[in-house]
């Protein structure tokens, strides 16, 4: 089991699963996101290949209204 | 007449930039931007809501990217490392988009800006090849100092975010336009649309403004009031005002010709 952070949440998974499948396990697949890892930029191309670790933490953002 | 802004080598019609915050929803939103006739809005950077349902319409729908320029803030951001880290998730979220609204607050309460760490991040970003709009005190040694970083418009307040005070030292304002080079737009504390004529008669390039429009009684009124106000008062910069006089022995009407006299 991996145990990672997200937004500041802590999540466990039962095996390792790559950044993709979280997303779209979130229902935010298609959706315009942004995501860290242990601080720095995941490109979107590279959501399938990269793997989160135990005890990774994640920042997924989105765009919303500010001044 | 052509008057464009140019920013970072782009022209833009509109001198008015606009927030995209503290709207009922995104309808209003979206009609208070069309009414102010903004081309850059700005829009903050935060994390999901876990909870959300993923289908809630999205600011991105009501205001899509192809439509208006969009501007990156930092806002709530109180340190240099914090403000790069979400600007660089903003330039992964759209795509590659550098134009972004540099702003590192100092202080809670007045959300004054930290020059300090202001400076480390436009360094640190301009670096990294990102077009910055930096937010700052009215100082003008600081102002320059941001230019000669490399930032591509410098964004003094008038008064504190949020405010609605309107342009409290005019005479800062006007020792940072006499020594920068690129844009200098007031960001923050207009309140109404005097302010922001004033900002544009002092000779500001353009102004950026949020609450003044979302917290009006009627936020798309006074949308197309701010318009008109920046539209106004660039005018009355470029026309050249006439210059002020205790008095005048000059009156409008002829002297001659008056009835009455032998």
């Amino acid at each position: 089991m991996i145990s990672v952070s997200i937004n500041g949440a802590a999540r466990d998974f039962p095996q390792a699963v790559s950044v993709a499948e979280l997303i779209h396990d979130m229902g935010l697949g298609g959706k315009r996101i942004a995501l860290e890892r242990n601080g720095e930029i995941v490109p979107r191309s590279r959501f399938e290949q990269q793997m989160l670790a135990d005890g990774d933490k994640l920042e997924i953002v989105v765009a919303v209204g500010g001044g | 007449m052509s008057d464009k802004l140019t920013i970072a080598g782009k022209a833009y019609s509109s001198r008015l930039l606009v927030g995209t915050g503290k709207y009922k929803d995104f309808a209003e939103t979206r009609a208070a931007l069309d009414a102010s006739g903004a081309e850059i809005v700005t829009v903050a950077i935060r994390r999901t809501n876990l909870g959300q349902n993923a289908n809630e319409p999205s600011l991105l729908d009501a205001v899509p990217p192809s439509q208006f320029t969009y501007l990156p803030n930092t806002a709530g951001c109180y340190s240099a490392d914090d403000a790069v880290r979400t600007l660089r998730l903003a330039r992964e979220l759209l795509d590659g988009h550098t134009l972004v609204k540099l702003e590192v607050l100092g202080d809670q309460q007045s959300l004054y800006p930290n020059v300090v760490e202001t400076i480390a991040a436009a360094k640190t970003l301009v670096a990294d090849g990102f077009q910055v709009m930096v937010y700052t005190s009215d100082d003008p040694i600081i102002a320059k100092q941001l230019e000669d970083i490399g930032c591509v418009a410098i964004m003094p307040l008038a008064s504190l975010i949020g405010s609605g005070m309107g342009i409290l030292n005019p005479w800062n304002l006007q020792l940072i336009m006499e020594r920068v080079n690129v844009p200098v737009l007031v960001d923050a504390g207009v309140g109404t649309a005097s302010d922001a004529a004033i900002a544009m008669e002092l000779g500001c390039d353009g102004v950026l403004m949020n609450t003044a429009i979302a917290g009006a009684q009627n936020p798309v009124l006074m949308a197309g009031a701010m318009k008109k106000a920046v539209e106004a008062g660039r005018e009355a910069f470029l026309a050249g005002r006439m210059p002020k006089k205790l008095y005048s022995a000059s009156p409008s009407s002829p002297t001659a010709g008056m009835i009455g006299k032998a």
